[in-house]
């Protein structure tokens, strides 16, 4: 009895383990095949380059999977990046003086607010989180348009204090990245360690019996999309710190990115399932190709297209090992 | 029963729909006489109507121009009406053109997003007797009666690159950072820069990279110039957010001095590198000018000092006068020469645009 | 008991008629035509308003498929780059010396093969959302428009192409009729035939459709394919209108289109959804946009304008059902 369960926990472990193997293996291959084609894809400086770069799509892609796996989807966080970033910016550019910290903290804050709006709506009016978030996508865009009016922040505006969150390092590693990897950590934690973050699962493969339960689904639902509300908020600080400059039109069509890095890493549209793992994966994979795509030295009319098919082959490719890692379990069982 | 309801609906809907049809032929004959009135105040010189439409909102660089413009006609006493679409396609402005067919604008000026696909929609205006002109970003000649261009390409193009030499000490690498692979204006730049190429035989273009008017992918692209080519010893960057996110990355980097950048951007964005020396001097025109000469010449077009062809001359405001010269296919006014940001100008430049 | 409950029935069908989505959606579009000719002097035109829906008209071509994807609770995000790649293939084709009626011939196939592409994939791969495979087919057809094309434009088509979205048949906007035309088509396909039905079961429960006999990979295939032909149509009219085309054609329009569909109470979790909502709402967001355009409203403000226009008007019913829920489980 006891042996049975011992067996059928490693079997599960061994699932869990293969589940993205496919992606891990095509990430190996692509890497090897650019560092073939420019062998300065795998240094240091370059693999920093990559990482700080992708740092705020990973940060993105941890509050989309929460709300992804609640059935849901938040078209919106580009705008709540613009309109943070853009908020921050032009108050660190009124007050130079203030705190680097504080500055971050009222960018989430802002993002919190944004999120909050849109998960009332979704959670306790009922509204599908697609129109929700496309109706919250254009107002958050006209505001952040309306209060900058019509101008950027530009980098002599803004205090130096402010534009070294981006560029400091804390242990010889940036910020960015830092912060990309406690996150990761927290809603590790979050969603694998508390009852809270269990629920969320609960209530994303479904809803009726969570409620039943009584899980507060509402509750739940509001929550998601204030954690992504609050994690893009953060974001566009830091994409506002990052490049030194503020626009009405930063980040536009984003969305598409953060939402390609969470179902690359294996996060189901139809809710219920998604590991940090995963995204940590999928962002990687996505990051990868945008450093390497211009590293590869092809025209870059051929760049579009190329990217599309790696992605493309990529989703293939890891469907593909699943089903094999699947049938081969199956088959285990019968003998 | 649910038949029966349903029929009634639809006839009542049916019903309002005719009443409203009615309601609107009856109220025809008000409208076109009001428009009659209005024409008749037009004619007097008081409101006639001025639409200039730019690349899209938001940018301050279109801000600029539509200030300029609306100084001007402020200066004529005309109306303004100013249109800007949210993202920066030529569909948008088509059916920005059509809104303005529909409220009997005399002259629009347009800031094309593309050169070809504006002229079944402008030339449906000019049949309608509207002025169209072009500033900044040219539509093709079909399309339009005159073109205001901020400064001649050749002078552009060349100056970037005897720019890039004199910085790199006229030998060695360099590469190209535009915007996206379809904008007109970076293209016809870029050509002109690449037949100079011809009289500086130690200078080598190594590639054109296109940012897309990207933070993010301007600054990856920049990151992969610098490892792709590391005996890169300049970037010129002809538009502001890459010229600005090359200045940021070799900032970052600690570039300053061993790749040199210039190019062509806003000179609030690139105060913090100029006044860093990460990039010694860049060029641009001022936007307000190009909107403040767009103004006047639209105003000569509707009043008829001009009528878009060769050797007309008329008067700009503050500009002085200025005549029309045939390029290319059409015909353009010219607004100057480019100027050049540097360390000392650029502080009083960086509040102004 | 049983009584009651076929009066329960009975009550709720008429009160349901009235209370439907697409009557609200009729109140919408009655308030914004009043507050458009109350705010502009030009808006109440008939020449003007026919002309007007000449801009919006193309993309509309598109809200008629997307309708069948969505209810089979499904999503298509590469209709756009669809679009641009046929566009552009029937202007490099028609540059090249193949007659113009031979190049919109391969517009459509091109748009045709593309949808099949996007079928075939999701029905080989069931285990794949719709999402992710349009999303990477998206970047690749746009990609493929990018190679042709490069940084080139292609057009100079023949006058009487032009007049497929700037011509009138009599006083009509010949692209109204078309549109017209094919809203009937596509509607009476989506509610008068068992093809159409079989969408709404399929986006009910798709394994039970399975298990009862349905061909369901073949119907999926079929409406993903017909969605790449009606991309092919829209980037016919979309050329005619624009006189050239370049890569970067129809960028944006996927959100545009789908936004239509789902203000038009089209479900985007599938099943539900109806023809006459989605078309009411093309109309909406096309007059809504037109009017204010005739008062050159900022961009910034329409954008506005639009998102609370999509909420506030899906906000309505939902705060009323919940109302009545709240009533009942008090009584």
């Amino acid at each position: 009895m006891t042996e049975n369960k011992v067996i059928k926990q490693i079997k599960g472990l061994d699932i869990a383990k293969f589940r993205e193997l496919g992606l891990v293996i095509f990430i190996i291959i692509l890497s090897l095949a650019v560092q073939i084609r420019n062998p300065r894809f795998l240094t240091l400086e370059n693999l920093n380059d990559m990482l700080t770069n992708t740092a705020i799509l990973g940060i993105l892609a941890v509050g989309m999977m929460l709300v992804i796996i609640t059935r849901g989807i938040d078209l919106s966080v580009g705008s709540t990046i613009a309109l943070s970033g853009m908020i921050t910016a032009l108050t660190v550019s009124t007050y130079p003086d203030m705190n680097p910290i504080l500055a971050v903290l009222l960018g989430t804050l802002i993002g919190l607010v944004c999120g909050s709006v849109v998960g009332l709506l979704i959670s306790k009016v009922g509204i599908l989180p697609i129109i929700a978030s496309l109706g919250f996508m254009n107002i958050f865009r006209g505001l952040t348009f309306m209060t900058s009016g019509g101008k950027w922040i530009s980098a002599h505006q803004m205090p130096v204090s402010f534009k070294a969150i981006a560029t400091s390092k804390v242990l010889g590693i940036n910020t960015l990245i830092v912060i990309a990897i406690v996150t990761y950590i927290v809603a590790y934690y979050f969603i694998n360690h508390t009852r809270t973050g269990r629920q969320i699962y609960a209530v994303g493969s479904n809803p009726e019996s969570a409620k039943i339960s009584g899980i507060n689904t509402d509750k739940i639902l509001w929550m998601v999309y204030a954690i992504m509300g609050a994690l893009s908020g953060l974001a566009g600080v830091l994409w506002v710190s990052k490049f030194a400059s503020a626009q009405g039109d930063t980040a536009e069509g984003y969305v598409m990115n953060v939402i390609a890095a969470c179902v690359l890493g294996g996060v189901s549209i139809s809710g219920g399932s998604g590991k940090i793992s995963g995204i940590i994966l999928g962002t990687l994979l996505l990051g990868i190709l945008n450093n390497a795509l211009p590293l590869m030295l092809v025209s870059p009319f051929w760049q579009n297209a190329i990217q599309g098919f790696i992605i493309l082959i990529a989703v293939l490719v890891n469907a593909l090992v699943k089903r094999n890692i699947t049938k081969q379990n199956l088959m285990r069982r019968k003998i | 029963m649910k038949k029966l309801i349903s029929l009634l609906l639809s006839l009542m809907l049916v019903a309002t729909l005719i009443t409203a049809c009615g309601e609107k032929k009856v109220e025809e004959p008000v409208t076109s006489t009001e428009k009659e009135t209005k024409t008749e105040t037009e004619t007097k010189g008081e409101k006639v109507k001025f639409a200039i439409i730019v690349k899209n909102t938001g940018n301050p660089y279109n801000e600029k121009e539509m200030e300029g413009f609306v100084k001007a006609i402020e200066e004529l006493g005309g109306e303004v009406i100013l249109k800007a679409p949210d993202q920066p396609t030529a569909e948008a402005q088509i059916q920005m053109i059509e809104e303005l067919i529909a409220q009997n604008v005399a002259a629009i000026a347009i800031a094309a997003n593309d050169p070809d696909a504006l002229q079944p929609a402008l030339q449906k205006a000019m049949d309608k007797g509207i002025k169209v002109l072009s500033l900044d970003s040219a539509v093709n000649a079909d399309s339009r009666m005159v073109h205001v261009n901020q400064a001649d390409p050749t002078a552009i193009g060349t100056s970037l690159v005897a720019g890039i030499s004199e910085m790199m000490g006229g030998t060695g690498q360099f590469a190209i950072l535009s915007a996206t692979s379809q904008a007109t204006n970076q293209n016809a730049w870029i050509e002109v820069m690449k037949d100079d190429l011809v009289n500086y035989p130690d200078i080598e273009l190594v590639k054109v990279a296109y940012g897309d008017d990207l933070r993010d992918k301007s600054v990856s692209e920049t990151e992969a110039l610098l490892q792709s080519y590391p005996n890169l010893k300049g970037i010129v960057a002809p538009t502001t957010v890459g010229v600005a996110a090359a200045g940021k990355v070799l900032t970052d980097k600690g570039l300053k001095g061993t790749v040199q950048l210039t190019g062509l951007g806003l000179p609030s964005e690139m105060a913090e590198y100029i006044e860093s020396g990460v990039c010694e001097w860049m060029y641009l025109w001022n936007p307000i000018d190009v909107g403040y000469l767009a103004g006047y010449a639209a105003a000569a077009l509707v009043d008829g000092t001009i009528t878009g062809a060769e050797g007309d001359k008329f008067k700009a405001g503050t500009l002085g006068e200025k005549s029309i010269i045939t390029v290319g296919d059409g015909t353009e006014i010219m607004l100057g020469d480019p100027f050049k940001f540097d360390a000392g100008n650029i502080g009083e430049w960086k509040a102004v645009y | 008991m049983a009584q009651r409950n076929i009066l329960a029935k009975k009550q709720f069908s008429i009160k349901s008629f009235f209370f439907q989505w697409e009557w609200l959606l009729v109140i919408v579009f009655i308030l914004i035509n009043v507050m458009n000719a109350n705010i502009s002097d030009y808006y109440l035109n008939p020449t003007l308003l026919l002309d007007a829906t000449m801009t919006f008209l193309d993309k509309a071509l598109l809200v008629l498929p997307m309708v069948f994807i969505l209810v089979l609770g499904d999503i298509d995000i590469s209709v756009a780059s669809t679009i641009a790649l046929s566009s552009v293939v029937m202007a490099v084709l028609y540059n090249l010396g193949v007659p113009m009626p031979v190049a919109i011939l391969f517009c459509l196939l091109v748009g045709t093969l593309c949808g099949y592409i996007n079928g075939i994939l999701l029905t080989k791969f069931k285990e794949l959302s719709a999402v992710i495979v349009t999303l990477s087919t998206m970047i690749i057809f746009r990609g493929i428009a990018y190679i042709i094309l490069e940084d080139q434009a292609a057009g100079k088509f023949p006058k009487w192409f032009n007049f497929l979205s700037w011509g009138y048949m009599g006083k009509i906007p010949f692209i109204l009729i078309v549109f017209v035309i094919l809203a009937i088509i596509f509607g009476l396909l989506l509610h008068k035939t068992t093809f159409g039905r079989r969408i709404f079961a399929m986006g009910n429960n798709i394994e039970a459709c399975r298990f009862s006999g349905v061909q369901v990979d073949k119907i999926k295939v079929i409406v993903f394919t017909l969605t790449g032909l009606m991309a092919g149509v829209t980037a016919i009219f979309l050329t005619s209108r624009m006189g050239s085309t370049r890569p970067n054609v129809a960028m944006g329009y996927e959100l545009d289109i789908i936004a239509m569909a789902v203000l038009g109470g089209v479900s985007t979790a599938g099943g539900k959804g109806r023809m006459i909502g989605a078309i009411l709402a093309i109309f909406i967001i096309g007059f809504l946009r037109y009017g204010l355009g005739l008062i050159n409203i900022p961009a910034q403000a329409l954008l506005i304008i639009l998102g609370l226009l999509l909420i506030v008007s899906v906000m309505i019913p939902n705060l009323k059902g919940r109302f009545q829920t709240l009533r009942k489980v008090k009584s």
